[in-house]
């Protein structure tokens, strides 16, 4: 069980263009039982966005969306509607925002904040892919999360030990920012490149926040563990 | 005359690097600095370099400046959260300390003490923001500060990333958050480096092109193998190599800087000399550049 957030609805609209066509993904997993996920998650986007002046071309709910296998043979089978969208707007943890962005060449949106990955693990490994820090920028990094995939969590590009693609701390180890500038050129977001990231609130990082601590699924939880 | 001014007037500046000790022996760091004081406008103070435990780089700064020497503070982002980096620049600023380099750091893992828990709390866009602010009078959330601080902000850049790309767009974010000047890993290529000067053409802040000597064809390989971002061409490594006596190989090396020096000149405002040690050498390499 994790816990994940929709995002304020303006951050959300923030980054997609009026007019924007837009196809929604939403887990059925741990998402939706936190409510920023399944049918419901998708009712309400569908909402914001059409109040908001932008298209929505179609829409999926999928269960376990950490699951990067079944994304893309579940997506494949949305491709007549994809190829009518502009971009992808994905509410679930940071693992399955990012399962979706390693499956389609469409710019991800990012609707949802991660903040904590409780006892559920994921089904594509989860741990090394979402820092759970509660402020989602994959929107602003190409569906790569570069708390996890740069060793020093950095916000602003590459530093100065990337070289030839890879990483200072060991051979053969990819430079996340390279992957994420790659990506950013292929989907055509440079400009994103250039984009002033303030710092992280670490709060979000640092315990399980209170909404999970005061939740049924906590204490149901815990519960089991006393019999 | 104080760098900043030197920077502004347009003039061609030399830095040098400084290592504080690792250790307690103060004297004899201040005495590599000092006797290479003649040819340079300031010294950059290293910041725990490869992660490697030493003298803390503002307490050595204060010292250089004790012998009236102009210091420029290497700041990591590696060791500090956001509180220490903010106390430590106000510390700085009342010890004198004006010029300050905003870097991330190498990582703990390559150091002295791989086991040591990475910070990188903020990265070095964010630091060079964080110096704007404390120059506003506030802290990094908007506390009014008693008195305002007037760094003069620096930022690297590695002129030889490959691909150069991701590094050209986070210099440009480094200058809109305040950089005043870049300092550079070192060249060795003067013809990729006219590549990276000619895609900075435009950014009007100045560039200072790094330096280090080579001090043997081992060292040159060694650094080829183990220092991200730093490529010496086998046709320098042969220069050295056919070196026929001790004497020969340390004419070569200085011949090589030079050289690089006179290449670079006309599409940077300085350089940056790391000379490992070489102290001695500096006052060579400079007059032989033309300097």
């Amino acid at each position: 069980m994790l816990t994940s957030e929709l995002k304020p609805a303006e951050e959300i609209l923030e980054n997609l263009a009026q007019g924007e066509r837009v196809f929604l993904v939403a887990c059925a997993g741990c998402a939706e039982v936190c409510d920023a996920g399944g049918e419901e998650a998708l009712r309400r986007l569908r909402k914001l966005l059409e109040e908001g002046g932008r298209t929505v071309v179609g829409g999926t709910s999928l269960p376990f969306l950490c699951n990067r296998a079944l994304v893309s043979l579940r997506l494949g089978r949305c491709a007549q509607q994809l190829k009518e969208a502009d971009s992808i707007l994905v509410t679930s943890c940071g693992v399955g925002i990012q399962a979706v962005a390693a499956v389609s060449a469409l710019v991800v949106h990012t609707a949802s904040n991660t903040t904590t990955m409780g006892a559920f693990q994921g089904v594509w490994p989860s741990d090394e892919r979402c820092a759970r820090c509660g402020d989602c920028v994959l929107e602003y990094t190409g569906g790569i999360c570069p708390l996890t995939v740069c060793p020093k969590g950095l916000l602003h590009g590459p530093c100065g030990g990337s070289h030839g693609g890879e990483c200072e701390l060991e051979p053969g180890r990819s430079c996340g920012w390279q992957e994420i500038h790659d990506r950013l050129e292929q989907t055509g977001q440079r400009e994103m490149l250039h984009r002033y990231q303030p710092p992280k609130d670490r709060r979000r990082q640092l315990d399980v926040p209170l909404a999970r601590r005061r939740s049924v699924f906590w204490a149901l939880e815990y519960a089991e563990e006393d019999e | 005359m104080k760098l900043r001014e030197r920077i502004e007037r347009g003039e061609f500046i030399v830095t040098c690097e400084a290592a504080p000790p690792k250790g307690i022996a103060v004297e004899k760091a201040l005495e590599e600095a000092q006797s290479v004081a003649d040819y340079v406008h300031a010294f950059n103070v290293t910041d725990l370099q490869s992660s490697v435990m030493r003298m803390s780089s503002w307490a050595f700064c204060a010292l250089l400046r004790g012998r009236g020497l102009e210091p420029i503070l290497q700041l990591t982002c590696r060791d500090r959260n956001r509180l220490a980096l903010q106390a430590d620049l106000l510390g700085a600023w009342g010890l004198g300390i004006e010029n300050v380099l905003a870097l991330t750091g190498d990582h703990t893992t390559l150091g002295d003490h791989p086991e040591a828990m990475p910070v990188f709390d903020l990265d070095s866009v964010q630091l060079l923001d964080v110096i704007g602010k404390l120059n506003s009078g506030h802290d990094m959330v908007g506390n009014e500060l008693d008195g305002a601080t007037d760094f003069f902000p620096g930022a690297v850049v590695n002129p030889a990333a490959d691909p150069l790309e991701p590094h050209i767009h986070k210099l440009h974010l480094k200058v809109s958050l305040g950089a005043k000047f870049f300092q550079t890993q070192a060249v060795y290529d003067p013809e990729s480096y006219n590549v990276f000067a000619e895609k900075t053409a435009g950014i009007g802040v100045p560039i200072l092109a790094g330096i280090i000597p080579l001090k043997s064809a081992k060292m040159a390989r060694f650094m080829n193998d183990n220092i991200a971002g730093v490529h010496v061409p086998e046709e320098v490594i042969g220069e050295l190599e056919a070196a026929t006596s001790k004497e020969d190989r340390v004419k070569r090396s200085i011949d090589l800087c030079a050289r690089t020096i006179q290449a670079v000149r006309p599409r940077c405002q300085g350089v940056h000399l790391m000379p490992m040690g070489w102290e001695r050498h500096v006052p060579a390499i400079l007059e032989r550049a033309g300097l």
